[in-house]
């Protein structure tokens, strides 16, 4: 039979990425923060990025301390556990789980009142043992969730709403994690979608800790003139140091690297970095480098945004720690429990 | 001078004791002392005696003092004893204040040059020139420190009528084979017990003859057994944080791991263990492992669990699994470290804010040690809860004869979890909701596949589907059906051990006072007064506990601590009793001994 009907115009097929799942896949629930906040846009670079990745939300694993950052992790990657720990805590919880299982993707968001004053401890070891994990820091200059007290990150001299003054310096978490021998440092700034993407995407393939501190204003707290890190004086003051192109491993061969201006820096999963330096000389391998870079910026008000410092050789705590390929989580009885032999082996010892 | 010396006595003289005497060691810290003790101990323990040791050592890494006594027991008493029959006092520091709380009669072996034997009359001097018979014992000077130790075992050995023959063997065992200090130290032994047998009269007051009593034991530590106990558990992830006296759980431990638990393919490893930037870390650590599907433990003391406290209460509300040693000590803050006390009862019961409840385990003895470590992993699982493991430094690090270990061939219970194939069939998961009545929900873990299972874990409100929830039923839900859970570990964990001899009147105790008021019990018994004694082995209270209570007139609750906290857990369980209760301490950091108890029951039945 001939049909006269008119076909309805296929509407637009919904993308998918290689895993065949639509960026929907990929959120959570619905954010309670406050309208503009800039924790939002930092959640939906984290969807798109983790989409654009071919994550397999499954083994995504997010965990958080206590603040309004760390409420975020419910409202991304739905099909990913969550854990929403305790104040300033969320690197042990990390650990934990990541040596528990190693084919987990560990995302971690902090606040920098969550990973500055009172997880510092932890921060700073975290980094150091160089668990896999992809560590956030949602940097507001205050604390959210508790109404708007001073974090320890808030520049001298800033103001609360309140008008009170800080006169303490600010610790800086990217000098502090280069510091520390963190091998992927990066700052950016949630009102830069752009770059944010593309870092999240070299983050992903990372092994290691990735320290990434993200300028994200408050806007009930933090967003007034005299703030430093409100999104007008932000959006003044941020001084992006390059284009990056990320180039996911199966894409390789296709990639035309220009001559000359650009480097490639390889992950030991084989994905690269193509890094425009626009910063004339900004050598991202270069440790002490990137100390001064930032430094310097920062004493002329500046935010350097973008790939601070790289390093990809390094190798992160399970491997550190010589454990077996499949995860501990997975193994049973068998490979745990010794023999009844062993055990009389070792009781004959004791006699 | 040549001794007349007397043959050694082989049957009980009015006076002689007879394989049961107490002898104290004084000696300085890192003088390696503690090598010639343990020889001692273990010659002893190879004449067939049971015998115990306690090391009272000083929070110093050298140069303070320190006390090692070792009591041996035909009856099997190996509870500390108070009085001491023989004292052998190598440090001039403390020499006069030991003679001054001898016990009359006491053996005083002594360094010559302290010149102690004009002190009392009331005692048996015995001088002994170690300088003299170190110098021409070993040839290399540095040394001397070290074997000078020796050569009071082998008088000691001499004197007690200790065959050489066990105290060479006991040598070469606690030195593992290394073949110039196992010499060394044999010959210093040698010439002290050379120059005793030339130059001293036998004596008759302590005699150690031959028995049969510890064919087939071992000697192990409180700490040893837990962490062979975790080893056979399959423990996978270790977090924790060096504290005495629980450091050498976790360090013994990775002794055993180095050994056990490498893959024999790849030399790969089936367990982290990382020392932590704290105890905070740590137990981030044991709960996240837990939560992901590891099994996992910390080993600490009081104040590591105080640190730990807000995480113990978020694992407790959130449900992840964890096993958490708590080899207790003297406190608070810093306290006397190095000395033993059971005051972190109430901390373990109860740990964090809010409401808590948690799971205890309490083992008595070194077999319990390992098998309530072992069981430990399986509550943990079974409950997804923190479990504590308490024990003392008592247990924790002194040296204990025991049975050798049974084959805990039970296997692994890893609780509820649910697999992919499992999550894809349930059509209305959630995590927290209680599907069979025991209060106890099913769980997934991260890295499932199947795009089932996926949850959010968190400290704040939540309601069955672990959605965030400030409702007030859903927060009743969540904490009456925690408690519903805790009902249910009453059918699980480890019951009570009875030792009646028909009355009454109950005595209750737990963990490291178990050899203490057995001890008491009997001499009680002794002089008229039988009890039935009860110990105890776990948090929650078992329905064995309830009919205890309930049946006795009067329960003397035992402890080593000065709040009585376990009689205070007992006043808030069984409120209609609470007059019942009444409690014998014993708090000072040495470990309790029979006479203590025996004093204080006395009383309390006179009046
Ligand atoms: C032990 C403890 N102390 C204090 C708090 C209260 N508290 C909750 S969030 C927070 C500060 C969060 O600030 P930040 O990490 O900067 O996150 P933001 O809310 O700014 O995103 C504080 C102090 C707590 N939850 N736990
Ligand atoms: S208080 Fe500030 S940080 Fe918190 S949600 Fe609102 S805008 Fe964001």
């Amino acid at each position: 039979m001939t049909t006269a009907t008119p076909s309805a115009p296929n509407p637009p097929a919904t993308p998918t990425n290689k895993l065949g799942f639509t960026k929907q896949d990929y959120v959570g629930s619905k954010s309670t923060l406050c309208a503009g906040c800039g924790h939002d846009a930092i959640t939906a670079q984290i969807i798109n990025a983790a989409f654009e990745s071919n994550l397999e939300g499954y083994r995504v694993t997010k965990y958080s301390g206590i603040g309004c950052s760390s409420k975020t992790p419910a409202y991304f990657i739905n099909q990913g556990w969550g854990f929403n720990s305790v104040h300033g805590r969320m690197p042990s919880i990390a650990t934990g789980a990541s040596l528990a299982n190693r084919n987990l993707i560990n995302i971690g968001i902090s606040g920098d009142g969550d990973s500055m004053s009172i997880g510092m401890g932890q921060f700073v070891h975290a980094v150091r043992r160089n668990i896999p994990m992809i560590y956030i820091i949602e940097d507001n200059g205050v604390y959210g969730l508790t109404k708007g007290q001073f974090s320890a990150t808030a520049d001298k001299g800033s103001h609360l709403k309140s008008g009170a003054v800080n006169d303490l310096p600010p610790i800086d978490p990217c000098t502090l994690a280069i510091e520390l021998g963190c091998g992927f440092v990066a700052r950016c700034f949630s009102g830069n979608p752009k770059q944010l993407n593309t870092i999240l995407k070299a983050a992903f393939a990372y092994e290691g800790t990735v320290v990434l501190d993200i300028i994200s204003p408050c806007v009930t707290f933090n967003n007034h003139d005299a703030s430093t890190r409100s999104y007008k004086h932000v959006k003044d003051h941020d001084f992006p140091l390059h284009d990056l192109g990320f180039i996911q491993y199966s894409e390789v061969e296709d990639v035309e690297i220009p001559a000359g201006q650009t480097e490639i820096v390889t992950f030991p999963d084989g994905s690269k970095v193509a890094i425009k330096a626009t910063h004339e000389g900004y050598d991202p391998t270069d440790r002490f480098g990137a100390m001064k870079a930032v430094h310097e910026s920062m004493a002329k008000g500046e935010f350097l945004t973008g790939l601070l410092y790289i390093n990809p050789t390094q190798p992160p705590l399970p491997q550190v720690l010589n454990l077996v390929d499949e995860p501990l989580n997975s193994l049973g009885e068998a490979q745990l429990k010794p023999s009844e032999a062993t055990l009389n082996e070792i009781m004959q010892a004791l006699m | 001078m040549t001794a007349t010396l007397a043959a050694p006595a082989t049957s009980g003289g009015a006076k002689t004791r007879i394989n049961d005497f107490s002898i104290q060691v004084a000696t300085v810290n890192g003088s390696g002392s503690q090598t010639a003790n343990t020889v001692l101990l273990r010659a002893i323990f190879q004449m067939g005696v049971l015998v115990s040791g306690k090391n009272l050592f000083p929070s110093n890494i050298a140069g303070l003092p320190t006390w090692f006594t070792i009591r041996a027991s035909a009856k099997g008493y190996v509870a500390r004893k108070a009085s001491n029959e023989m004292l052998i006092l190598m440090n001039p520091e403390t020499a006069k204040d030991d003679i001054a709380k001898a016990d009359p009669g006491a053996l005083v072996i002594y360094d010559e040059p302290l010149q102690l034997d004009k002190l009392r009359s009331d005692l048996a001097y015995i001088p002994v020139p170690f300088q003299k018979l170190v110098t021409a014992s070993c040839p290399e000077p540095k040394l001397h420190k070290l074997v000078k130790n020796m050569i009071y075992v082998g008088v000691a050995a001499r004197l007690l009528g200790i065959d050489m023959e066990e105290v060479k063997k006991a040598i070469a065992k606690q030195l593992k084979g290394k073949a110039k200090a196992v010499e060394l130290n044999q010959t210093a032994c040698t010439a002290g017990y050379d120059w005793a047998m030339e130059n001293l009269e036998d004596q008759d007051h302590i005699k150690v003859i031959r028995d049969n009593k510890t064919q087939g034991l071992i000697i192990v530590d409180g700490n040893e057994a837990c962490a062979l106990g975790a080893l056979f558990a399959g423990v996978t992830v270790v977090g924790w944080y060096p504290i005495t006296p629980a450091s050498s759980l976790v360090e013994t431990f990775i002794e055993y791991a180095e050994e056990y638990r490498k893959d024999p393919k790849t030399g790969k490893s089936t367990v982290a263990i990382v020392q932590m930037e704290d105890e905070l870390a740590s137990a981030g650590v044991v709960l996240s492992a837990g939560w992901a599907g590891a099994r996992s433990m910390t080993s600490t003391a009081g104040p590591g669990i105080s640190l730990m406290s807000e995480f113990i209460g978020m694992g407790y509300y959130v449900e992840a699994p964890g096993v958490f040693f708590n080899v207790a000590r003297t406190g608070p803050s810093t306290g006397l470290p190095t000395r033993t006390q059971q005051s972190d009862v109430e901390l373990c019961a109860k740990a964090s804010h809010g409401d808590t409840q948690h799971i205890n385990l309490y083992p008595g003895t070194m077999e319990e040690c390992f098998q309530f470590s072992y069981d430990a992993f399986d509550l943990a699982e079974r409950f997804q809860t923190p479990i504590f493991v308490v024990t003392d430094l008592d247990l924790g690090m002194q040296n204990w004869s025991s049975k050798p270990f049974a084959y805990p061939a039970k296997p692994y219970d890893r609780g509820k979890v649910l697999n992919q194939q499992q999550l894809a069939d349930m059509q209305d998961w959630g995590r927290y909701k209680d599907v069979d009545g025991d209060g106890i929900c099913y769980r997934s873990l991260p890295g499932t596949p199947g795009g089932k299972g996926a949850y959010f874990t968190r400290g704040s409100g939540h309601n069955a589907y672990a959605q965030y929830s400030e409702k007030p039923e859903d927060y009743l839900a969540v904490v009456d059906r925690l408690k519903r859970k805790y009902e249910t570990a009453k059918t699980h964990v480890p019951g009570p051990v009875f030792r009646n001899l028909g009355s009454d009147k109950g005595v209750l105790a737990f963990g490291s006072s178990d050899p203490a008021v057995i001890e008491a019990q009997d001499i009680l018994a002794e002089a008229g007064l039988k009890t039935d004694y009860l110990r105890l082995r776990a948090l929650p209270f078992t329905a064995e506990i309830d009919a205890f209570v309930k049946e006795k007139k009067v329960v003397y609750i035992v402890e080593q601590n000065r709040d009585g906290q376990m009689a205070n857990l007992f006043r808030e369980t069984y409120p209609e009793y609470a007059t019942k209760f009444k409690s014998v301490l014993h708090y000072d950091g040495h470990a309790i001994d029979a006479k203590c108890i025996v004093d204080q029951i006395t009383a309390f039945e006179q009046k």
